[in-house]
């Protein structure tokens, strides 16, 4: 499978880009970042016209790179506005630009056609930049192929067994799933709403709530970069209002970012905000060392399969079983959007 | 628990609701047809098939964001 190109995809923080030139290659394209002097996040490709040498191994002069080789020089466009030694700069000079928009406490990039990269497409996390909200967040390199850790996230039922109970809890196996799929917006949605568990500690403790509770944990995946989800608890019983707001609730929105690196590499962003208990800064350590904790064993798992997979011939059948329904229906929309990007004439849009 | 869960508010959604203490996976389409498979690659297959094999409930309910004609208020 192909990548997804013609989409925004989550390349970094908007706290990793400051005024050191920063490298990461995002589905096999090397960029170069840097924060304009103005604030705005540039996105150079990190490849000198002239002899290739990595822009980010470079130094930042106000707005423009010097290449580090030769002392080639571009703007925040990328356009070569020095060369050494001559006065006349060729036509050709320029290294490609990427549109950027930062929101949601993200960097997000756009690979692909620069005039199709329209910013009202980006899936909005806005729980990450709410003062409303205290969150916690990191990213953790994957040696394994992003529909690897789509398949992972879109089934939360492996958390008994990889995670050993870390998150899971009994109520799980006996709560209807449901999956659902909005083919137009392509939005993919899975839900366990359990009507009436036991209040983990880690809850009673930081909510207040004594007794036992309505407990949801909903997955929402915006193919192919977001993934939302959100884990709701609240007294039995008590619902989110007709209007859709939920002051009787309280929320842990975990968002994870799946950005392609390379064909066999992720970059795993992930972040938990949480509107109680904003300033305690041991439910904040709690919340930031038990996530990570599960982003690491699942990274364990992945890259393990990832080698697996790659001694494999590449046919292998696998079984699916009732678990895999929201993975199955992820793969179908990414594999929708990987032809598209190929062949923008079975584009529709969107 | 009975009450089939929808969350999802669009013109063209799917939903499979997995059947609590069963194999069993409901598959019902926005034209109100539904399908009973225990295999999610099949029940994908038939879903988004949609028409081709669909054939919605006599008495289906209308989508909740059409109403019928003459109930406009
Ligand atoms: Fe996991
Ligand atoms: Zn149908």
């Amino acid at each position: 499978m192909t990548f997804a190109r013609n989409q925004w995809y989550v390349a970094a923080y908007g706290r990793e880009i400051g005024r050191e030139l920063f490298a990461r290659t995002i589905l096999g394209e090397p960029l170069v970042f840097y924060r304009s002097e103005a604030g705005e996040v540039v996105a150079l490709a990190d490849r000198c016209v002239h002899r290739r040498y990595p822009l980010s191994e470079s130094r930042l002069e106000g707005d423009t790179i010097v290449c580090g080789y030769h002392g080639f020089t571009y703007d925040k466009a990328g356009s070569c506005v020095f060369v050494p030694g001559q006065a006349l700069i060729p036509r050709t000079a320029r290294v490609p630009s990427y549109p950027v928009v930062e929101q949601d406490s993200f960097v997000w990039v756009w690979i692909g056609d620069r005039d199709r990269a329209d910013r009202a497409l980006i899936p909005r996390a806005p729980w990450l930049a709410d003062p409303a909200y205290t969150t916690v967040s990191g990213m953790e390199p994957l040696a394994a192929r992003y529909e690897l850790l789509v398949d992972n996230l879109m089934d939360l039922s492996h958390e008994t067994y990889l995670h050993g109970g870390y998150i899971g809890t009994p109520e799980v196996a006996n709560t209807p799933i449901t999956t659902e799929v909005d083919e137009d917006n392509r939005v993919i949605y899975v839900s366990r709403h359990m009507a009436d568990a036991a209040c983990p500690p880690f809850y009673a403790k930081s909510t207040g709530i004594d007794g036992r509770i309505t407990r949801w944990q909903d997955i929402e995946y915006h193919p192919p970069c977001l993934y939302l989800l959100h884990s709701r608890v609240a007294p039995v019983g008590v619902l989110p209002e007709a209007d859709g707001s939920d002051p009787h609730g309280f929320h842990v929105e975990v968002v994870y970012a799946i950005t392609p690196e390379t064909e066999h590499s992720t970059h795993d962003f992930w972040a938990v905000a949480r509107d109680f208990a904003l300033d305690d800064q041991e439910v904040s350590d709690f919340l930031r060392e038990s996530n990570r904790t599960v982003v690491l064993q699942d990274v364990t798992a992945l890259d393990i399969l990832e080698r697996v997979i790659q001694a494999e011939p590449p046919d292998y059948q696998e079984l699916s079983i009732n678990i895999d329904t929201g993975g199955l229906a992820a793969r179908r929309i990414l594999k929708r959007m990987a032809a598209e990007a190929d062949d923008p004439a079975k584009g529709v849009a969107v | 628990m009975n009450e089939r869960v929808a969350m999802l508010r669009g013109d063209a959604v799917y939903r499979v609701h997995w059947k609590l203490g069963t194999d069993l996976l409901v598959g019902v389409c926005h034209c109100g047809a539904e399908h009973d498979s225990e295999d999610p690659v099949e029940l994908w297959d038939w879903l988004l098939a949609h028409p081709e094999g669909h054939r919605p409930p006599v008495a289906a309910p209308p989508p909740p964001d059409r109403r019928p004609a003459g109930a406009l208020v």
